[in-house]
């Protein structure tokens, strides 16, 4: 139910914004490269981890929704101003939460997600020597 | 009638998978025994009602029976009639029903055919798939009946959605689902030997043709399922991390270490314990993906309805299943001692770091596919995508395919890394070379510099076991594993090629003219409007020629369906020996002044928005996964042929014997 409620905020909000948007030109850079291509590489590598938020598990950078194009346009627009990607990701993380980034940070709810690489290497490794101590000692 | 009659055979068939978990789970008991003939004929007839069922359901679709709820629901009479028999599985009711079809034609044909274990372990065998299935069956007869009629009847069905309208839905999920289910077999076994403590070589020459079976299926389901994403999303990503995509490579990789542990405990019966536990959990990713897919729970195109109580249901039902292998397991893991001892540097050694290897990679696609539900229930929406996924995983994969370029030479128990260093050396140089051209070229960024170097070395070293043999004798399961191991090198490769040397070029195109992209010009050469049996579309007259040579016409279009109303983008792809162009034909452009777009007549003189990407190799990425599916089934064949061999060798070994009896008797 909260997920129904917030996708319909989330669509409302969307509406409202795209309407805003039908008298302001569109964005210029949704389906436009920067003409430098160092900036526009660091353009696609920033698309690329993040999320398109009314899209099915896509980055912006493979989506058709008009949001996508938006946010891409945003990116463009701001990377040619010389700002750093990560700079820009924070400001959409600020915008849009941390929902909108693939690349989840390390806080307070999302640590485990990097705790456990590590967890795993530990057993990994316990795993394998007390295997291969015992085989050691029989043979 | 006949929706009827479907029904009717699916509660026939549910019935006859109790009897059959009753009279198989009391025939290894001694006061059951007489019980013990009927299990077999019971697990064959309930597979043929259980495909009867789905015929009848696949019947509905093709003649676009709208009494039928699902049918009206999803289909339409103006569909292909690929489509109309494809979306049979194109929703939730109906994949269900295909999953439970597969897994009883699968348990009626174990029934069938395997002779190789004691009849007792085949029983319990027989029993735990009738276990499992009956839980499947439950959920389609009491929480998603695929036959319910509709009264009124519609005029007109909903229809499919487009993006499924593609041949690829008549080959991914079916492939896909013979893979899962495949799995359920070797859980069936895993759990019939825990029961009757028969965890040995035997059990696992039993078991290892269908989890290579299952195996084949699940990789050529994933790799059709990457390229069809590939080029119907037209954006030209092939591997997205979606929750679904994951759902469907945990039991692979589960699969991958079960196929594999499974090889060590048949030649040297050692990781025993390992071994079923790797069954046990290998099904299990198959549930979990099954309960991530048809839950709800994510929103994906795979996720056709969203019914909180058929989430519930699934949990329930994989909390049943799971939790009831775990308890068992943990009742007889103290009796299965783990077996064989062998030291690190031998064939069992780089086996079972690999092993390892590959479960950490399936915990971190595990964690970082449920996180995010976990956080979303504590209130804060976190998103986990490839920044997270590749290169935790790669902690992993990188040593695990060192390890595999280098186990195929040792030998099995003890070995020396000394005796097979000088034929590293070629690998070795492989990889060298490619790191150093790499970074000549400069520019490749970590991730695709690590695969651009590790992969030219992997497919070295995967011909390494074939040096100094003479090729027309070695056994057929070698040469499935050499195959194999060379696939993922050349997956690997395109992967690599891709993320490292991919060119795009957006462009608002007039008609005549030209882009540059990649070493390819391309020029829009026109836009026309062409239609389809359901849709209409503004088909790109593109024509691309490469340094001069013969131009190559592409046709990408702009589709509009018109049940469902919806526009998708057709790529248009040409693929070369060293890579793909691959085009996409996007909306008309307003013009420069802020024009209105040209009315329809006027298609020729505005601009029309074109995606173009070069992308050097990459059809060797799905040419990689088809390479190791070839492999699997090699191995499968070899394997096969050597329990035929013995089957009728066995044969033959009884009937000389007899005869020399009935001589002997003579001769008295």
């Amino acid at each position: 139910m909260k997920r129904l409620v917030g996708l319909v905020a989330g669509v409302a909000l969307f509406g409202a914004s795209a309407l805003a948007n039908d008298t302001m030109p569109a964005a210029p850079y949704a389906y436009r490269q920067l003409s430098d291509p160092a900036k526009e590489a660091r353009a696609v590598a920033l698309m690329e981890t993040i999320r398109c938020l009314v899209c099915q598990s896509q980055s912006i950078a493979d989506s058709d929704a008009p949001i996508a194009g938006d946010m891409r346009s945003q990116i463009r627009q701001r990377i040619d101003a010389g700002e750093d990607p990560e700079a820009i990701r924070g400001w959409l993380v600020q915008r849009y939460g941390d929902y909108v980034t693939y690349a989840p940070r390390v806080t307070p709810v999302t640590w485990p997600l990097f705790a456990a690489p590590l967890a795993l290497l530990v057993l990994a490794a316990l795993l394998l020597r007390r295997r291969f101590k015992g085989g050691e000692k029989a043979s | 009638m006949l929706a009827e009659l479907g029904l009717a055979a699916l509660w026939l068939a549910a019935a006859l998978a109790a009897l059959q978990l009753g009279a198989g789970m009391l025939a290894i008991t001694p006061k059951g025994a007489e019980l013990a003939g009927i299990v077999r004929p019971l697990a064959v007839v309930q597979g043929v009602l259980v495909a009867l069922a789905f015929a009848a359901l696949v019947s509905r679709f093709a003649v676009t029976d709208l009494s039928v709820k699902l049918v009206a629901e999803n289909s339409h009479s103006a569909k292909p009639m690929i489509y109309k028999i494809a979306g049979t599985w194109g929703n939730h009711e109906g994949s269900m029903l295909l999953w439970v079809t597969i897994m009883g034609l699968a348990g009626g044909f174990v029934a069938l055919v395997e002779r190789r274990l004691p009849e007792r372990t085949m029983l319990a065998t027989l029993g735990g798939q009738a276990f499992v299935s009956l839980g499947f069956y439950a959920f389609l007869l009491l929480a998603s009946n695929p036959f319910e009629r509709l009264n009124p009847v519609p005029a007109e069905g909903n229809g499919l959605n487009p993006l499924l309208q593609d041949p690829g839905l008549a080959f991914h999920p079916p492939t896909l689902y013979v893979g899962y289910v495949g799995l359920s077999v070797a859980f069936s076994f895993a759990i019939g030997a825990l029961i009757t403590r028969e965890v040995g070589p035997a059990f696992a020459r039993a078991m290892r043709p269908w989890v290579l079976g299952a195996w084949i299926f699940l990789t050529l389901g994933i790799t059709a399922g990457s390229y069809w994403a590939y080029y119907v999303l037209g954006w030209g990503g092939w591997w997205f991390w979606d929750p679904v995509e994951n759902a469907s490579l945990m039991p692979w990789l589960a699969a991958t270490a079960l196929l594999h542990s499974c090889s060590v405990l048949a030649s040297r019966n050692a990781l025993r314990a390992w071994t079923v536990m790797l069954g046990v959990v290998a099904f299990s990713m198959s549930m979990v993906g099954t309960f991530l897919v048809r839950s709800g729970i994510l929103t994906s195109v795979h996720a056709f309805a969203v019914d909180p109580k058929r989430g519930s249901f699934i949990l329930a039902l994989l909390a049943i299943n799971i939790g009831a292998a775990l308890v068992l397991f943990g009742l007889r893991a103290s009796t299965v001692s783990e077996g064989e001892r062998f030291a690190v540097t031998s064939r069992e050694g780089a086996l079972v770091f690999n092993n390892v290897m590959l479960s950490s990679i399936l915990g971190i696609v595990l964690l970082g596919t449920l996180y995010p539900l976990v956080t979303e229930a504590m209130g804060v929406k976190v998103s986990v995508g490839p920044p997270y996924f590749t290169p935790m995983s790669a902690v992993f994969a990188v040593p695990m395919l060192v390890v595999m370029a280098v186990g195929p030479l040792l030998r099995w128990r003890r070995d020396r890394l000394a005796r097979v260093r000088a034929g590293l050396l070629l690998p070795l140089a492989a990889s060298v070379l490619a790191a150093v051209l790499a970074g000549l070229h400069g520019g490749v960024a970590l991730m695709p510099f690590i695969g651009l170097t590790l992969a030219p070395g992997v497919v070295v070293a995967s011909l390494l076991p074939l040096r100094g043999r003479r090729l027309r004798h070695v056994p057929l399961a070698t040469w499935g594993m050499v195959v194999a191991h060379l696939g993922i090198g050349v997956a690997l490769m395109g992967m690599a090629c891709d993320s490292a040397f991919s060119v795009q070029r957006l462009v608002a195109a007039r008609v005549g003219e030209s882009t540059m992209v990649g070493p390819w010009a391309v020029k829009l050469a026109g836009v026309a409007p062409v239609a389809g049996q359901n849709w209409t579309a503004l088909e790109g007259d593109l024509v691309a020629s490469r340094d001069g040579s013969g131009p190559v016409r592409l046709a990408p279009q702009s589709r509009t369906f018109w049940a469902p109303v919806q526009t998708t983008s057709v790529s248009a792809l040409h693929t070369v020996w060293d890579g793909q162009l691959y085009t996409v034909l996007g909306d008309e452009v307003a013009d420069d002044a802020g024009d209105m777009p040209t009315p329809a007549s006027d298609l020729a003189h505005s601009r029309w928005q074109l995606r173009l990407w070069w992308k050097p190799f990459v059809p060797l990425i799905w040419a990689g996964g088809a390479l190791v599916a070839l492999g699997g089934a090699l191995a499968l064949l070899g394997r096969l042929a050597t329990d035929l061999r013995r089957y009728v060798a066995r044969g033959k070994i009884v009937d000389r014997k007899q005869r020399q009896a009935l001589a002997r008797g003579e001769r008295a």
